[in-house]
């Protein structure tokens, strides 16, 4: 297996989103650059943007607040409190996209490490449906109303 | 990508968990009606009126063969969702890499650091 690869994203149930990927990198740097303001700068936008803010209290009840100028020029942010923080292995945090500030999710970051290389996993749980096909759709107008738990390996197999 | 607005498409058509399950029986091979009343457990009304659902949507398709009636599964109208899941997919790949070439940077930073045996760490 490479160093790279795929992100992985399936959904386990109505309301939940799981995404995983493999790094090769021990967790605790995994670790490291999750929760470093000025690394997660580096990251966070993904190709989409330029973080201008990343803003960390690593503790339970601290905030965390990310800010992205989107390459549209458009400013989006998102915001959420730290509910378990245990160092390397596991991050509990809300989440809110200020943009849609009814919608809170919690996510679940979990490490685990095997042979120097870590596997990453968020499990993203938003409280109804429509939220979590509103996060999936990011930007598309519509959302749906239904879970595929399973369709992604039907898919799979159709190709 | 956007989809359509309507509720006769696939997006409902496997809303229904035991539709997504008949789906799931089909992905393995063309099946009879009576054997996935039995594999689901369901009363056969239930499961007929299941199918034409999705054989209104395309998901299904139906021959007969002498009295039984042959039920495949027909993938395309699923690529529709599984294009909505990867546009999502890619945005996390693409943050990903980026998350690649930072650990890189750390690994040799830390690397180095052992080397030249100063033990501290850099917190």
């Amino acid at each position: 297996m490479t160093s790279s690869g795929k992100a992985v994203v399936t959904l386990p149930a109505d309301t939940q989103v799981l995404i995983t990927r493999e790094f090769d990198a021990p967790k605790h740097l995994v670790y490291r650059a999750w929760t470093t303001p000025e690394l997660i700068k580096r990251w966070w936008s993904g190709d989409r943007g330029e973080v201008t803010l990343a803003e960390v209290d690593l503790r339970v009840g601290g905030r965390w607040r990310y800010v992205m100028t989107a390459n549209g020029g458009f400013e989006v942010a998102f915001h959420g409190e730290y509910r378990e923080v245990v160092p390397n292995e596991r991050l509990v945090s809300t989440e809110v996209f200020e943009g849609a500030p009814e919608a809170e999710a919690v996510n679940t970051l979990t490490l685990t490490e095997k042979d120097g290389r870590t596997t990453l996993s968020i499990l993203v749980e938003h409280s109804d449906q429509k939220y979590r096909d509103l996060h999936i759709d990011s930007g598309m107008e519509d959302g749906m109303q239904e879970s595929m738990d399973h369709l992604e390996q039907v898919v799979l197999t159709l190709r | 990508m956007a989809r359509a607005a309507t509720t006769a498409d696939a997006f409902n058509a496997v809303a229904e968990p035991r539709r997504r399950q008949i789906l799931d029986l089909l992905a393995g091979g063309e099946r009879p009606v009576n054997d996935l009343v039995a594999l689901l457990d369901l009363a056969q009304p239930l499961v007929s009126k299941h199918l034409r659902v999705l054989r209104e949507v395309g998901l299904v398709e139906v021959r007969e063969e002498g009295r039984q009636r042959l039920y495949r599964l027909n993938g395309r109208p699923l690529k529709s969702i599984h294009d909505w899941v990867k546009t999502f997919e890619r945005s996390w790949t693409e943050r990903f890499n980026r998350l690649d070439v930072v650990l890189a940077e750390l690994r040799a930073e830390e690397l180095s650091t052992t080397e030249n045996g100063a033990g501290s760490d850099d917190e």
